[in-house]
């Protein structure tokens, strides 16, 4: 008969009483599989940054700028809303939203999970460049800009200019779309599309998005065509 | 880069702590502006009929006595001054235009940074905390304010450059961007008489309020017509004796957050200048849409 695992200590770290350098530098220390609760937050920016390890982080309350930026392996999740760019250029790892995200989240990330239950708003998952970053409620304007790779869910609507300039990132969309941006076009949702969506709609707990009746929004590739370079020699 | 905070109540028994609660708001966004900072308070202190002049002295041991004697003597009322720092509050019946022709007559190197009713300015170079205890904010009591943390991008370091603008009775501006086109807009506004104080590109979106609120619009108008005229970033706190107003430009790429509660509606670049405030758990908390304007009304001031 074997023995339970034993329930990994939490290490707390109160915001009121160690600087984000203190947080991040303890945050480092962990050994894999660690658990952190990260206490009073208070709008605090660059919580949970920079770290390489699968660790699973609370942040308790509301936070700032940059929450979970540059990671690559940790599960961060925040009881709250947050401002500018959360998980910036993120690797690996799922970064959990429960309230709302200001401006430019999961911009440029390159691999792992966003996921904002509230709502996101303008620039959401600008550059992608092969993350996932799926938005419970709605996105604002600009979402998607210039977005190379990976995948955005908005099970809200979209504001303007959705999918400017997109390469080989698709969107998907439950609801209104305002306008679309240059180069952006409205697709057939093919089979394997809605077998996506079921799969991140799941992942998400998002119920309230039907993945057969989403609207698949890609590059119509008129700005960006790379047979312009095909004869060319540098 | 710069900071703004404001703070409008709807609760008056907030009142008298309005400058304790404003102080971390400011400081909280000292970062994102640390050469020079300025509150506008809005005091409902003054007697029946006065007006409240801020003005600028060159040098903080300025003998404020003595201009108030010359100054009561050359405009035939009577005057009470309350000096801050290199600031002081003058209290008097006189209209704006024959106390300014009679203050350029008698001390040209006083400036004046706003006036009204209720309105006061102060403005500094410096850290923003510091700005804060030199002029007694901790222990100010107002119905609503706002600050400023300024980086500069688009004109000198100065205290004239400084923000709030209060450039015309009771308004005060503050601004976190960079107008482009404010040298077309100037000339078309000295072109209508205006007359400006510095070369800094939100004086002229203040004086382009300025104008609108002339011909008897509200702010809701005047910040559609920013929202028409200026080119550029922006995102803008305004307020009156009797409203506060925020917008923000079509990209809104400078960020604002509001909160309100049953007791009063608070606004800063960033969350973590609200986080502090009483009841701020409960509060709806939301960032205003590119080109949409919010204004809250004070009853009776």
């Amino acid at each position: 008969m074997t023995a339970p695992a034993p329930t990994p200590a939490v290490t707390e770290l109160d915001c009121t009483r160690l600087s984000i350098s203190e947080i991040n530098r303890a945050l480092g220390a962990l050994p894999d599989g660690a658990h952190a609760r990260i206490t009073n937050p208070r709008g605090k920016h660059n919580l949970a940054v920079g770290l390489t390890r699968p660790l699973e982080i609370t942040i308790e309350g509301n936070a700032g700028y940059y929450i979970a930026g540059l990671c690559d392996g940790p599960n961060v999740t925040v009881e709250g809303f947050v401002g500018w760019s959360v998980a910036e250029n993120l690797m690996s790892g799922t970064v959990r939203v429960r309230g709302n995200a200001s401006e430019s989240a999961g911009a440029s990330s390159h691999g792992g999970m966003v996921i904002i239950e509230g709502d996101a708003s303008s620039r959401t998952g600008i550059s992608l460049k092969g993350g996932t970053v799926c938005v419970g409620g709605s996105v604002g304007h600009m979402s998607g800009f210039m977005a190379q790779a990976g995948v955005i869910l908005v099970g809200g609507d979209a504001g303007e200019a959705l999918g400017d300039s997109l390469y080989e990132t698709v969107i998907y969309v439950a609801g209104h779309i305002k306008s679309l941006g240059s180069d952006a076009r409205e697709e057939d949702l093919t089979e394997t599309d809605v077998a996506q969506v079921k799969d991140l709609v799941e992942i998400c707990g998002f119920d309230h998005v039907d993945p057969a009746n989403v609207r698949r929004v890609a590059s119509a590739k008129q700005l960006y065509n790379f047979s312009a370079l095909k004869d060319q020699k540098y | 880069m710069c900071g703004i905070v404001g703070l409008h109540l709807k609760n008056s028994q907030l009142a008298p702590r309005l400058g304790e609660l404003l102080v971390p708001m400011v400081d909280a966004l000292a970062v994102r502006g640390p050469d020079s900072a300025g509150y506008a308070l809005y005091v409902a202190d003054a007697p029946s009929g006065a007006f409240k002049y801020s003005l600028r002295a060159p040098h903080a041991e300025y003998e404020w006595k003595g201009l108030g004697r010359l100054l009561e003597t050359r405009i035939n009322s009577s005057i009470e001054i309350r000096p801050k720092a290199n600031d002081a509050v003058l209290v008097t019946l006189t209209d704006e235009a024959p106390f300014r022709a009679a203050l350029t007559e008698e001390a040209p190197d006083v400036k004046i940074f706003g006036w009204g009713r209720t309105l006061e300015v102060y403005k500094d170079v410096g850290h923003p905390l510091e700005i804060c205890d030199r002029y007694g904010l901790p222990a100010a009591a107002a119905y609503q304010g706002l600050g400023h943390t300024r980086m500069a991008t688009e004109s000198a370091v100065t205290t004239e450059h400084s923000h709030p603008f209060g450039v015309a009775e009771d308004l005060a501006v503050v601004h976190n961007g960079s107008f482009s086109n404010h040298a077309t807009i100037r000339r078309e506004l000295i072109d209508r008489g205006h007359h400006f104080d510095t070369d800094n590109d939100t004086e002229v979106g203040a004086r382009l309020i300025a104008d609108t609120l002339s011909t008897g619009a509200d702010l809701e108008v005047a910040l559609k017509t920013i929202v028409a005229r200026m080119d550029g970033f922006f995102t803008l706190l305004v307020a009156t004796r009797t409203q506060f107003a925020v917008v923000r430009d079509a990209f809104a790429c400078k960020p604002l957050v509001v909160a309100e509660t049953e007791d009063f509606v608070a606004v800063g670049s960033e969350y973590c200048a609200l986080a502090d405030l009483p009841g701020i758990e409960g509060a709806r908390v939301f960032e205003p849409m590119p080109e949409e304007v919010h204004t809250w009304t004070t009853e009776g001031a």
